[in-house]
């Protein structure tokens, strides 16, 4: 079992610059970046992106599930803007 | 992943339109997320095929390598790899899911 705090770490490690949240059981996770790295890149390549960074975690399955949410700063402040 | 599994999987996507890599079968899918992913489809009212990676275990893992993407499901339209169940959910409140199966079944 991993708690949320160190998936958020191993995502960070990869993506310094970006905000990330992330919430879940100790199997299961959903997580949500918003970073400049994803400008210009299809959700595919940033979720694959991400996966990259967390990829021994999920090989092992001692992650189980991470749900993705991807944002570029610009597309995150459209979506902010509706929450 | 060996050269045979690949070729295998390749077929597989190639002769598709929609294809979907997922736990479990369309009538008792195994996984919630595989399971989102089989209902977004039965909405669309679209013809589309499944692979039980559950029941063929090589491809279960060699899916993950053949599209870089380490979970299930996984959807093919028209021999791409569009994304998981999360991707899906989001093409599918935009709109553009709907359109990528049309284009695909009339082609």
């Amino acid at each position: 079992m991993i708690n949320p705090q160190q998936v958020k770490t191993m995502i960070q490690e990869q993506f310094p610059e970006a905000q990330v949240e992330v919430a879940g059981d100790g199997e299961h996770f959903e997580a949500v970046i918003v970073s400049p790295k994803f400008e210009g890149k299809s959700k595919v390549k940033q979720h694959q992106m991400v996966y990259a960074a967390v990829n021994d975690a999920m090989a092992s399955e001692v992650i189980h599930a991470l749900s993705l949410k991807t944002y570029t700063p610009e597309a995150w402040q459209t979506v902010a803007g509706k929450i | 992943m060996t050269p045979e599994l690949k070729a295998k999987i390749e077929k597989l996507v190639q002769e598709n339109k929609i294809l979907v890599f997922m736990k479990g079968s369309k009538l008792m899918p195994q996984c919630g997320f595989s399971n989102n992913v089989v209902q977004i489809l039965n909405t669309l009212g679209v013809p589309y095929e499944t692979v039980d990676v559950l029941a063929e275990l090589d491809i279960r893992q060699g899916i993950k390598e053949y599209s870089n993407w380490p979970t299930i499901p996984q959807i093919y339209i028209n021999g791409e790899f569009i994304g998981g169940s999360d991707i899906a959910i989001e093409l599918y409140q935009s709109g553009e899911l709907q359109q990528m199966v049309e284009v695909a079944l009339a082609s």
